[in-house]
């Protein structure tokens, strides 16, 4: 019996475009969509390289001196290494004899014996960095592929973890209605009424530092606009006949929220989501630019501009340029992605041929 | 008659559309057709048909991007060729000397605007009026298409009024210019039977009066025969038959002519199956053998549902915190037999959707009793209605709404067997969802398909399938073939009156279409305003109407063609 079942499946699936499938063929036809499909690839398979430690493992090793210079520009003036290379110099070439009032004079033979048996490998810091060193000397093309991956990590998660709290709530108060959506009303005033960035900063300030801390932040912070839109979207489905027809099947409330009418609005979903990516990752930036973002041990884009300030002063501009033009190109991709998205899911645009 | 110029001719008119970068349509396909001054034209046609694109093709109006008109089409117009004219010239055209009006008069009219202004605007635009000047004639432009009141009404937006006043309103515009020719598709689609006879009487005066041609798009040919000339009949963008109102009507010669008069149900009779367009095309004339169905419900026959004093108020917000209570369904009772069908006639308004939403509680009732096999429904809790659920089942009537879009007809089939525990695993229930299938005769490919890969009324089949998933006891048709074209509709028509045959259903059938209600129900209930008017059976009812309501309701049913002797 189910074996004739499955081959009238087989005989009969290919020739049913569904609505998924037709909005993937849409895609594929549209030529930015596509580029923005491959660099936003690009970058997740960076992303997830690096979490796996393939590359960018040692990011955090002092490789260069400080502000090494970029290999393309090898003779830019280096005054900080310079200064850091005489410091060391004059400490060596200038022993004044002070043994009659140091205290420590009897014992500079013994630890001098010490300091020998201790063996010291001096690394061999190099001038230049591909593209250029951080005050330590650290790698920055290694600075911002870790830096993307925790910044793209936490785009994402606080991005699903809005998008789904944003969903919950606006299908409860858009579905119910009444007083469930007094409630929610409420709670989206409140949160609505206090200014973004200090709704962020005290959060910040009352659950500390870490990568969890931002995600929830922003996740909690940032649910408001799929809710409002959800919200809608439900109140317009629930009226639908297609909704009162399940009902009449005797389909719970439950089912026919999510079973019923979420598939009708995931791509209102997925394109909000993908619009938080974005933004989330702007604001991890903004957030770590101010302090409130990724512990020290940890680098983001956001902490690496929140050094570059200081460096742009001295002239370093490559930690700057690495951050901004690598987050630029990921934004910029992940919107048209995200636009390309919208119109191959909008059902509206054109029924399937 | 003496010898007509013609105001319009149509050569050879080809519309090709452009679906994407590969695949095109062909809309239109070689139509010629004459527009005689000062008559009727009506062009008959199911959807697709090609009729509403034909015309929008005399208008200049399809969208340049994606309609091409192909090289040989010609328009003429006063000995010129509307297709060639440049752009400012036909503008001056449209609207002045030809102009349209549109099936739903809600969303042709601009909402914030008052319909004073509208009509206004054309008047500058078109006749170099000054304000005063436009006003004036606006009022007597709307005191012409028979609103009453013009003085004040002049004021009103198009929300504050009626679908019958809107579209009176929209005849307004159209004609305030006195054009040629007024173009109206499907002008009385989307209005009752009485309204729609109002609106055919005032066009058919208008044109009197004016000395206007009027081109009349509608895919109902009893509205044809009341006020055309001249019909032409089309079919998959094609020319079937064009001839004189009488010729078609009295010696249809094209097959497909034939079959559209046949295919609605009559008053007059009432045969075991409507005859379907295939019957005409394969052989001629309808299947052998008809009798009469003899319809009607008598003492004794077993009740399986009975509704008592049936109540249903909608709450209206007004002003700060006060609501006021709008009776939609005032205190109705009515029983229906098992086996049997129930009509529900009425205009827009009268409350017959929402007793048949009550009945099976889509909307909570105010007040009454609905007794299913002596089970009050209204006083179950949730979980206690769900074994009732199942034997209730209602097919709404716009099958583009009713499925979702997202499931496959599968799913869409296997759902309630999974709600309702029918069928052992999901091998058994798909294959009674293959059966039923067959049964609606959509085929076992259609499984895997969705919901838009079909017509209207192969989305009506499924959404029937879907019901008989249950094997409910009660079938509620909620205006169910209403959207349909009228051949669709005699096959969906067919394939109830197969089921309740085959299953022994009841089927309380919910229209407007009173024709419909005659030929499907042994018993007839009337409502106006929330209000039982009147019940009998069906016969009964056609033949002897008691009350005035009904007697108003039987006589806005359009006729068809009435030969000229015998007309009083």
């Amino acid at each position: 019996m189910s074996a004739v079942i499955e081959s009238t499946f087989a005989e009969t699936r290919h020739d049913s475009a569904g609505p998924w499938r037709a909005a993937f063929r849409r895609l594929r036809n549209d030529r930015v969509g596509m580029i923005c499909v491959v660099i936003v690839a690009a970058y997740m398979l960076l992303v997830l390289g690096s979490a796996l430690g393939l590359f960018a493992k040692d990011w955090n090793r002092e490789v260069g001196v400080s502000y090494a210079n970029p290999s393309f520009l090898p003779h830019l003036e280096n005054l900080e290494a310079e200064s850091s290379r005489n410091l060391t110099a004059v400490s060596k070439v200038a022993p004044v004899d002070l043994s009659d009032i140091d205290p420590l004079a009897p014992y500079y033979k013994e630890l001098d014996e010490r300091t020998a048996k201790i063996k010291v490998t001096e690394i061999q810091r190099s001038d230049t960095l591909p593209f250029g060193g951080d005050k330590w000397g650290k790698d920055i093309i290694k600075k911002t592929v870790k830096g993307a991956e925790i910044s793209i990590f936490v785009g994402f998660a606080a991005a699903l973890l809005a998008a789904v709290l944003g969903t919950v709530f606006g299908a409860c108060a858009g579905y119910f209605g009444g007083r469930t959506n007094d409630l929610f009303e409420w709670i989206y005033n409140v949160f609505t009424s206090i200014p973004y960035i200090l709704l962020i900063l005290a959060f910040a300030a009352v659950f500390g530092k870490g990568i969890a801390t931002v995600i929830m932040i922003l996740g909690i912070t940032g649910w408001t606009g799929i809710y409002r839109l959800l919200r809608a979207e439900y109140l317009k489905h629930r009226e639908r006949e297609y909704v009162r027809a399940a009902d009449a099947i005797g389909a719970s409330n439950m089912r026919r929220m999510f079973v019923q009418i979420l598939p009708n609005v995931s791509h209102v979903i997925l394109v909000q989501l993908s619009q938080h990516v974005v933004q989330f990752i702007k604001a991890e930036v903004i957030l770590s630019f101010l302090g409130f973002g990724v512990p020290v041990e940890l680098v983001s884009w956001g902490t690496m501009l929140a050094e570059a300030q200081n460096e742009l002063v001295i002239g370093k501009w490559w930690q700057l340029a690495a951050a901004t033009a690598s987050m630029a190109v990921l934004v910029t991709a992940f919107s048209l992605f995200t636009d390309a998205l919208r119109d191959a899911l909008d059902p509206k645009l054109k029924a399937v041929l | 008659m003496t010898e007509q110029k013609n105001l319009i001719e149509v050569r050879d008119l080809r519309v090709r559309f452009r679906l994407d970068k590969t695949q095109t349509f062909d809309a239109v396909k070689g139509v010629s057709f004459d527009i005689p001054d000062r008559s009727t034209v009506a062009l008959v046609g199911e959807s697709g048909s090609g009729k509403s694109v034909s015309a929008m093709a005399i208008m200049g109006l399809l969208p340049p991007e994606s309609a091409l008109i192909l090289e040989g089409s010609r328009v003429i117009y006063q000995t010129r060729d509307l297709l060639r004219e440049p752009r400012e010239r036909l503008q001056k055209i449209r609207g002045k000397e030809i102009s349209m009006i549109f099936q739903e008069p809600m969303t042709s009219l601009n909402p914030v605007f008052t319909v004073g202004d509208q009509i206004c605007e054309v008047l500058r635009l078109h006749m170099g009026l000054g304000r005063a000047q436009a006003r004036a004639r606006g009022i007597e432009v709307l005191n012409e298409v028979g609103i009453p009141e013009p003085q004040l009404r002049v004021n009103s937006y198009p929300h504050q009024l009626s679908g019958g006043q809107q579209q009176r309103v929209m005849i307004a515009m159209a004609i305030a210019c006195e054009p040629k020719l007024l173009i109206a598709d499907e002008p009385t689609t989307a209005l009752d039977v009485t309204i729609q006879r109002q609106i055919l009487e005032l066009l058919a005066g208008l044109k009197q009066q004016r000395d206007m041609s009027v081109l009349f798009i509608t895919h109902d040919l009893a509205l044809v025969g009341e006020i055309a000339d001249h019909v032409v009949v089309m079919q998959e963008g094609e020319i079937r038959e064009s001839a004189s109102v009488a010729e078609i009507f009295e010696r249809p010669q094209h097959p497909y002519t034939r079959a559209l008069l046949e295919c609605r149900p009559r008053l007059d009779r009432r045969p075991q199956r409507l005859p379907v367009i295939d019957d005409f095309l394969r052989s001629d004339g309808r299947p052998a053998g008809q009798q009469e169905r003899k319809r009607g419900v008598v003492e004794g026959d077993a009740i399986i549902l009975e509704a008592r004093n049936l109540s249903k108020d909608f709450l209206l917000r007004e002003g700060l915190f006060g609501h006021k209570a709008f009776r939609a369904v005032e205190r109705v009772s009515f029983t229906l037999a098992k086996g049997k069908t129930l009509g529900l006639v009425g205009e827009s308004g009268s409350g017959k959707t929402t007793i048949g939403l009550a009945l099976m509680r889509l909307i909570d009732a105010t007040g009454g009793e609905v007794l299913f096999e002596g089970t009050d429904l209204l006083k179950l809790s949730r979980r206690e209605l769900m074994p009732f659920k199942r034997r209730i089942q209602i097919i709404f009537q716009n099958p583009y709404a009713s499925l979702n879009p997202r499931f496959t007809v599968g799913n869409i089939l296997i759902e309630p067997m999974q709600i309702h525990g029918i069928g052992a695993d999901l091998a058994a229930r798909s294959k009674l969802a293959y059966e039923l299938l067959d049964r609606v005769g959509l085929g076992r490919v259609a499984f895997n398909k969705y919901p838009h890969e079909f017509s209207g009324g192969q989305r009506q089949r499924i959404a029937i399938a879907r019901c008989l998933t249950m094997k409910p006891d009660v079938l509620i048709c909620d205006e169910s073939v209403s959207a349909l074209d009228v051949s669709i509709q005699a096959q969906v028509l067919n394939l109830l009156q197969d089921l309740q045959d085959e299953f022994h259903m009841s089927y309380i059938f919910i229209s407007h279409d009173l024709a419909v209600v005659k030929y499907m129900s042994d018993q007839v209930m009337v409502l106006n305003e929330g209000k039982l008017v009147e019940m009998a059976n069906s016969d009964d009812i056609y033949l002897a109407p008691k009350q005035e309501y009904t007697r108003r309701l039987l006589s806005a049913i359009p006729r068809g063609f009435v030969p000229a002797a015998a007309r009083v």
